[in-house]
C-alpha cells in the first residue's frame, strides 16, 4: 500500500520534461515570463512530495532513526 | 583575452580575511566527531556519521559547485532560456536519487563500500568492470578539480589580482588540510561556504534589481538584445531541437549528477538511510538558489556588462553593481565554494585510486593504515595534476573535457544504479555497453566540436549525447546478455544479498571491529 506514494515522484518528471507546456511568456508573474516561473514554482512543490513520500513511507515500528549514538550506547552497556 | 578588472583594496582585504578563517576551520576539523584517521572511512568518509544538518551543508557545497555559480549565468547570459536547463535538472535530480541512493547507501554502508566500484565488484565479482567503472570516475572527477580552479581564478581576476601565485597559495593551504583532516575539512568550510553563498545571491537578487529597475526591465532588457547575438539567444525555447535539446539535458545531467565520485563519497558519508532519503526534499533550498543565480545572466544583460570571457559575466556584473566590501564577501563565497567540492573531489578520486586500483593490483594485501596513506598522498597528486592542468593548458580544454566528463560518467549507470535493482545483465556486456557508450559519446561530442548536443537521426531532433550514449550502452548491453545467455555466469558470485538493499541500517559509532584491531 505504501509503495503508491512513490508514483507521486513522477509528477515533476511529467510535469518538467515536455517543455511545450510551458515554453510560452505569459502571463508573467512579478515581471517574470511563465517559462520562468513555472519551473521555480516547481522546486518547492517537487521538494514537497518528496518530504511527503519519505514521511509515508518510512517504516513506522522503529523509534527515530537519526539517534544511533544513544542506541549504539544502550545496546553495548 | 582577459578583461582587466581594477585592483580593490577593501575587497581584497575582506576577501582574505574570510579565506583565513576556512584556512583554520580546515585544520580544526581534524579533531571534530574524533575518529581514527588512519583508517579510509574515517579520513575519506569522516567515519559515516554524518547527521542530517552536516550533510545538507556538504551535500549543497559539494553539488553546487563554483564553477556552477560561474558557467550557469555564464550560459544564460549568452544563449538565455537554453542555460536555464540547470533548473530542471537540478529539481529532477532529487526524487530520482531520493528513490536509488538510500539502496546504495544500505548495501555500502554494510560492506564497508567506499566508492561505485567496490560495489560493482562485489555485485558482479568482476575485476574488469570495477576497474572501467574506476577509471570512468577518475577520468571524469579531474577536469572537474580543474574547473573549480579556473572558478577561482576568476574571482582573482575581478579582485584585480593578476599571476598564478595566489591560485598556487589557495591551492596549497586546500591540499594541506584535506590531507590533514579529510573529508571532515570540506564538511565543516561548508557551513561557511552555503551562507557566504546564500547571502550573496539573496542580496544580488534584491538589490541588483532595484538597481536595475525591477524584474520587468530585466527580462525587457534581455528579450531585446539576446536574439541580437553572434548566435541568437532567446527568451524562451522554440522549436523542437530546442525544446528536445532542454529537456533531454535536463534528464541526461540528472541521473549523472550522482553517478560523479564526489556526490557517491557525499551520500556514503551520512549516518543512515534515512538522512539520505530526508535530505532529498531539503536540497531543493540550494535548487532555488541556483535558478535565482542563472537570473543573473540577464542581470549582466540590462546592466550593459559586456566581457569577452563569458566566464567573467558574474565577476563583472558584481565589480559594476556592489560595493567593495560586499564585493569581497560575494567573491570570498565563489572561492571558497570552489574549495568544498575541489577538497570533496580529491578525496573521492583518492578513494577511488587506493581501493581499486593500488588495492586491486599494486598491492592487495595492504594494511589499513597503508590504505589510508595512500590515499591522502594520491589526494595531493590529483590536486597537482589539476592545478598543473590549468596552468599550462588552455581553460576551454577544461571545459571540453568537463563536458565529455558529463557523458563519460552517465555510461556507469547500467553497471552502478540498475544493478541495484537486477542482476540480470551478464557482466560481460556491461562492459561491452560501457565501452560502446564511452567511444559513442567521446566520438559524437568532438564531432559537436564539443558542445553537449546532437542532432540525433532516429528522433529528428538535437538531444543530449550522453543520453543518446546511454542508450547504444543499454540495448548493447541488453543484446549481448541475451546472446550470452547463461553463459559463463554459473560461478559468479554476488556477496551482496537482497535485504541489505532494504534495510534501514545505522552506522555504528566508531565502526567497532575494525577500531579494536587498530588500536
Amino acid at each position: 500500500m505504501r509503495r503508491w506514494y512513490y508514483l507521486l515522484l513522477a509528477l515533476p518528471f511529467l510535469g518538467l520534461l515536455y517543455p511545450p507546456l510551458y515554453s510560452t511568456e505569459d502571463p508573467t508573474l512579478f515581471g517574470f515570463p511563465f517559462f520562468y516561473w513555472y519551473q521555480l514554482v516547481w522546486v518547492p512543490v517537487t521538494a514537497a512530495l518528496t518530504y511527503l513520500v519519505y514521511r509515508r513511507t518510512r517504516p513506522p515500528e522503529r523509534a527515530p532513526a537519526d539517534r544511533p549514538a544513544r542506541f549504539t550506547r544502550e545496546a553495548r552497556s | 583575452m582577459k578583461d582587466q578588472f581594477p585592483v580593490d583594496g577593501v575587497a581584497i582585504a575582506v576577501f582574505c580575511g574570510l579565506f583565513g578563517l576556512v584556512t583554520v576551520l580546515g585544520f580544526v576539523a581534524a579533531r571534530w566527531k574524533r575518529g581514527n584517521l588512519e583508517l579510509i572511512d574515517e579520513w575519506g568518509l569522516g567515519g559515516r556519521r554524518f547527521g542530517t544538518v552536516i550533510s545538507w551543508f556538504l551535500l549543497g557545497g559539494d553539488l553546487f559547485t563554483a564553477y556552477t555559480f560561474i558557467a550557469i549565468p555564464a550560459l544564460v547570459w549568452a544563449v538565455g532560456a537554453g542555460g536555464f536547463f540547470a533548473l530542471p535538472y537540478t529539481i529532477l535530480v532529487f526524487p530520482f536519487v531520493f528513490l536509488v541512493m538510500p539502496r546504495l547507501w544500505s548495501v555500502a554502508s554494510r560492506h564497508r563500500y567506499i566508492t561505485a566500484a567496490d560495489y560493482v565488484k562485489g555485485r558482479y565479482s568482476s575485476r574488469t568492470l570495477a576497474t572501467a567503472i574506476a577509471f570512468t570516475g577518475l577520468l571524469a572527477t579531474m577536469p572537474y578539480i580543474a574547473l573549480q580552479l579556473v572558478g577561482i581564478q576568476v574571482v582573482l581576476g575581478g579582485l584585480g589580482i593578476d599571476g598564478d601565485w595566489p591560485l598556487i597559495i589557495a591551492f596549497a593551504i586546500l591540499a594541506a588540510y584535506t590531507y590533514t583532516s579529510g573529508l571532515r575539512a570540506p564538511a565543516m568550510i561548508a557551513l561557511v561556504k552555503d551562507t557566504l553563498i546564500y547571502a550573496t545571491v539573496i542580496v544580488a537578487i534584491v538589490y541588483i534589481p532595484s538597481k536595475l529597475g525591477g524584474w520587468d526591465s530585466i527580462f525587457g532588457a534581455a528579450a531585446k538584445e539576446l536574439p541580437t547575438h553572434d548566435q541568437p539567444g532567446a527568451l524562451v525555447p522554440s522549436g523542437a531541437d530546442a525544446q528536445v535539446a532542454y529537456a533531454t539535458l535536463a534528464l541526461g545531467s540528472a541521473m549523472a549528477l550522482f553517478l560523479y565520485p564526489h556526490a557517491l563519497t557525499a551520500v556514503l558519508s551520512s549516518r543512515s538511510q534515512d538522512v539520505v532519503r530526508r535530505n532529498m526534499s531539503l536540497l531543493p533550498a540550494w535548487t532555488f538558489l541556483l535558478g535565482l543565480m542563472a537570473l543573473l545572466g540577464y542581470m549582466a544583460i540590462a546592466a550593459g556588462v559586456n566581457v569577452t570571457d563569458p566566464n567573467e559575466t558574474v565577476p563583472a556584473l558584481f565589480v559594476n553593481q556592489f560595493p567593495s566590501w560586499f564585493l569581497g564577501i560575494a567573491f570570498a563565497a565563489i572561492a571558497i565554494g570552489a574549495l568544498v567540492p575541489a577538497a570533496v573531489m580529491s578525496i573521492a578520486a583518492a578513494n577511488l585510486f587506493t581501493r581499486n586500483i593500488w588495492k586491486e593490483f599494486v598491492h592487495p594485501d595492504c594494511s589499513e593504515r597503508e590504505e589510508s596513506q595512500v590515499a591522502k598522498i594520491m589526494s595531493l597528486t590529483v590536486k597537482v595534476g589539476a592545478l598543473a592542468f590549468v596552468l599550462f593548458l588552455p581553460t576551454t580544454f577544461s571545459i571540453d573535457l568537463q563536458l565529455l566528463g558529463g557523458v563519460w560518467i552517465l555510461q556507469t549507470l547500467p553497471a552502478v544504479l540498475i544493478a541495484l535493482y537486477t542482476r540480470w545483465f551478464h557482466h560481460w556486456a556491461l562492459l561491452a555497453g560501457w565501452l560502446a557508450g564511452m567511444v559513442a559519446g567521446t566520438w559524437i561530442a568532438i564531432s559537436q566540436d564539443y558542445t553537449p548536443v546532437w542532432a540525433t537521426p532516429v528522433i529528428g531532433a538535437t538531444a543530449y549525447t550522453g543520453l543518446v550514449a546511454l542508450t547504444l550502452n543499454l540495448a548493447v548491453s541488453a543484446v549481448l546478455t541475451v546472446l550470452l545467455g547463461s553463459r559463463g555466469r554459473a560461478d559468479e558470485r554476488d556477496e551482496t544479498r537482497p535485504e541489505e538493499y532494504d534495510e534501514l541500517r545505522e552506522t555504528r559509532e566508531p565502526a567497532p571491529t575494525v577500531a579494536a584491531g587498530m588500536r
